[in-house]
């Protein structure tokens, strides 16, 4: 167990966020095994009286939470992304569909989870996440603005999932920037009328590199961090397809499903656009360091730049 | 509820009432399980009748028992139970199943007052209690948590995971009554899938247990008592006849979910008076 370092991975700041929520007496955490992993760890080392640990077993852990907030608690059950999915059903049926509010955090998402292979490399989590009525999900892309997030949940209304990573990224925002982060709203980094790229998690520091190159090349570009998928801001986009000549959704997530398609379903009805997707094509991913692995599936910044110059 | 006496025969006399709301209720909407609903009514008036603390007046009251109907199908038994307690009226009931109804195909706390979780999914009962029951001790109250769970249901992964939570967390305020009907959707139990000495396995997960028939309403009375004066969480195992009070639909898989015709309804209620 570490404590969440500068600079540190968005599931530092989820463990950051548990501490800082502690005082609410409703704030329950809920393991199953992994909260070394996930950081809830940094929360049941101090308050072990409002932690459960429920073992390798996630289905239980789910509607434990759903019963805890039948009575008024707000529990936060974490573990990784992908053994979420195990309980998908579970969060659909015990959780969601009675109206309970509950939030799960899955930890270690994303092809970028790296070397613990395809197993542990959920690509589907926020699109099956986001097929759910009323669940907000969302994606921080760094340890500040999954704090802030996090935080925004003590009183949030619905149920929801947040998908952190594993490792640490660049920071995006500073403590002053970060204060303007709110669910549900896309945070706009750069601002430019020629292309709009909306990145999501570990992907918005390569899309906001991309941005500085093509400005280089004499193209501006907006950057949005678009880290809550569900609900979308949808006022955001409406403004962007109309001064942009088009859009680059960037995400470590499988295509079908996640931030593109999200986007794409929007605006194809309401304000159509040139949509470019990068994302995981149809497939899984393997053992490898984090960067290597972007590199394999076209997770890159150079990615980003040509499907951005080719909106021009 | 709690603490008064009450005789076992009006409580047999109640469980009657039901039966009969049970069968009406389904032939009405055509659709739903009377199986199920018959073989569990008894151990739901004794619940009600002797144990659990609720009151129509304050149906959320924060420090009401919890009754966790985890085998929702057999929801007619819940709605018949709640009409006898004034959750529910006779309209209500002749609404089961249709658009807009307080009661839903499967019980749904979402959808009806005296209602403590949303089933229709087997196996996720248990764990729902679980949280009720740790939710109890964090805030430092005495109310106690029951969850029903049916026999075929204990074929769910996800049971055994929360029979090993519970008892490794000492939920003493978590208790545990099953279904023991011996049938399930498709057929017996022990054609799908058997599922044994489930009250050996239940102890052999930590668990104080004990077996009764569940249509002994006597045997019923005492068993919840036993298991609020056992340490630690504890499960009734009860030993019940699916469909039982209407010959026809005894121990008969056929009307696990199957609502009785006219001619049925007719044969019932002449042998429910």
């Amino acid at each position: 167990m570490s404590a969440p370092s500068t600079g540190g991975a968005s599931r530092d700041g989820y463990g950051a966020a548990l501490l800082n929520l502690a005082d609410d007496p409703r704030v329950v955490v809920i393991e199953a095994d992994l909260g070394k992993s996930t950081k809830s760890c940094l929360f049941r080392e101090l308050y072990p009286e409002r932690t459960i640990s429920l073992g390798i077993a996630e289905q239980n852990m789910v509607l434990v939470a759903a019963g805890l907030a039948s009575c008024g608690k707000v529990p936060f059950a974490s573990t990784f992304a992908i053994f979420t999915e195990r309980a998908f059903e579970q969060v659909r049926n015990g959780i969601a569909r009675p109206g309970l509010v509950a939030h799960i955090c899955g930890s270690h998402g994303g092809i970028h989870t790296g070397t613990d292979g395809s197993s542990a490399q959920s690509i589907e989590d926020l699109a099956l996440y986001r097929t759910i009525p009323g669940m907000t999900v969302m994606h921080p892309s760094d340890d500040l603005s999954a704090t802030k997030l996090t935080e925004q949940l003590l009183n949030h209304p619905n149920p929801s999932y947040t998908r952190t990573a594993r490792n640490k990224t660049p920071r995006i925002y500073d403590e002053d920037t970060v204060k303007s982060i709110q669910i549900g709203k896309g945070s706009v980094l750069k601002e430019g009328n020629d292309v709009a790229i909306i990145a999501i998690g570990v992907m918005v520091h390569k899309a906001l590199e991309a941005a500085e190159n093509l400005r280089s090349d004499g193209i501006d570009a907006t950057v949005v961090d678009m880290h809550t998928i569900k609900p979308l801001d949808k006022g955001l986009l409406d403004q962007l397809a109309t001064s942009v000549s088009g859009i680059v959704t960037v995400e470590d997530h499988s295509v079908i499903g996640g931030l593109g398609s999200a986007v794409s379903e929007y605006l194809s009805e309401n304000n159509p656009t040139i949509i470019r997707k990068i994302g995981v094509e149809d497939r899984f991913g393997e053992s490898g360091d984090s960067e290597e692995l972007l590199t394999l599936v076209g997770l890159t910044v150079e990615s980003i730049e040509t499907a951005a110059r080719a909106m021009l | 509820m709690e603490g008064t006496e009450v005789s076992v025969q009006s409580l047999e006399n109640v469980a009657k009432i039901c039966r009969r709301s049970i069968v009406d209720m389904i032939h009405k909407a055509g659709a739903g399980h009377p199986g199920g609903s018959l073989s569990a009514i008894d151990l739901i008036v004794g619940l009600y009748g002797t144990q659990l603390n609720v009151d129509s007046n304050n149906p959320d009251s924060s420090q009401r028992d919890r009754f966790i109907m985890s085998k929702g199908h057999a929801s007619p038994a819940v709605y018949a139970i709640l009409k006898e307690h004034d959750f529910l009226n006779q309209s209500d009931l002749d609404g089961f199943r249709s658009l807009g109804s307080v009661c839903q195909g499967h019980v749904d706390m979402k959808w009806t007052n005296g209602v403590d979780f949303s089933a229709g999914s087997l196996g996720m009962g248990l764990s729902f209690g679980i949280g009720t029951a740790f939710a109890a001790k964090m805030d430092g109250l005495d109310y106690q948590t029951w969850v029903m769970l049916g026999d075929g249901e204990t074929q769910e992964g996800q049971i055994w995971e929360g029979f090993m939570a519970a008892s490794y967390h000492n939920l003493d305020n978590l208790h545990v009554i099953i279904d023991r009907n011996r049938i399930q959707n498709d057929d017996f139990v022990n054609v799908q899938m058997e599922i044994g000495d489930v009250a050996s396995k239940v102890e052999a997960f930590g668990w104080s247990v004990k077996e009764i028939d569940g249509h002994d309403m006597e045997a019923v009375v005492e068993a919840l008592q036993w298991s609020m004066d056992t340490p630690g969480p504890s499960a009734v195992v009860a030993h019940t006849i699916k469909g039982k009070g209407v010959s026809f639909m005894e121990d008969n898989p056929s009307f696990h979910g199957k609502a009785p015709n006219d001619a049925e309804l007719k044969m019932a209620m002449e042998e429910l008076v």
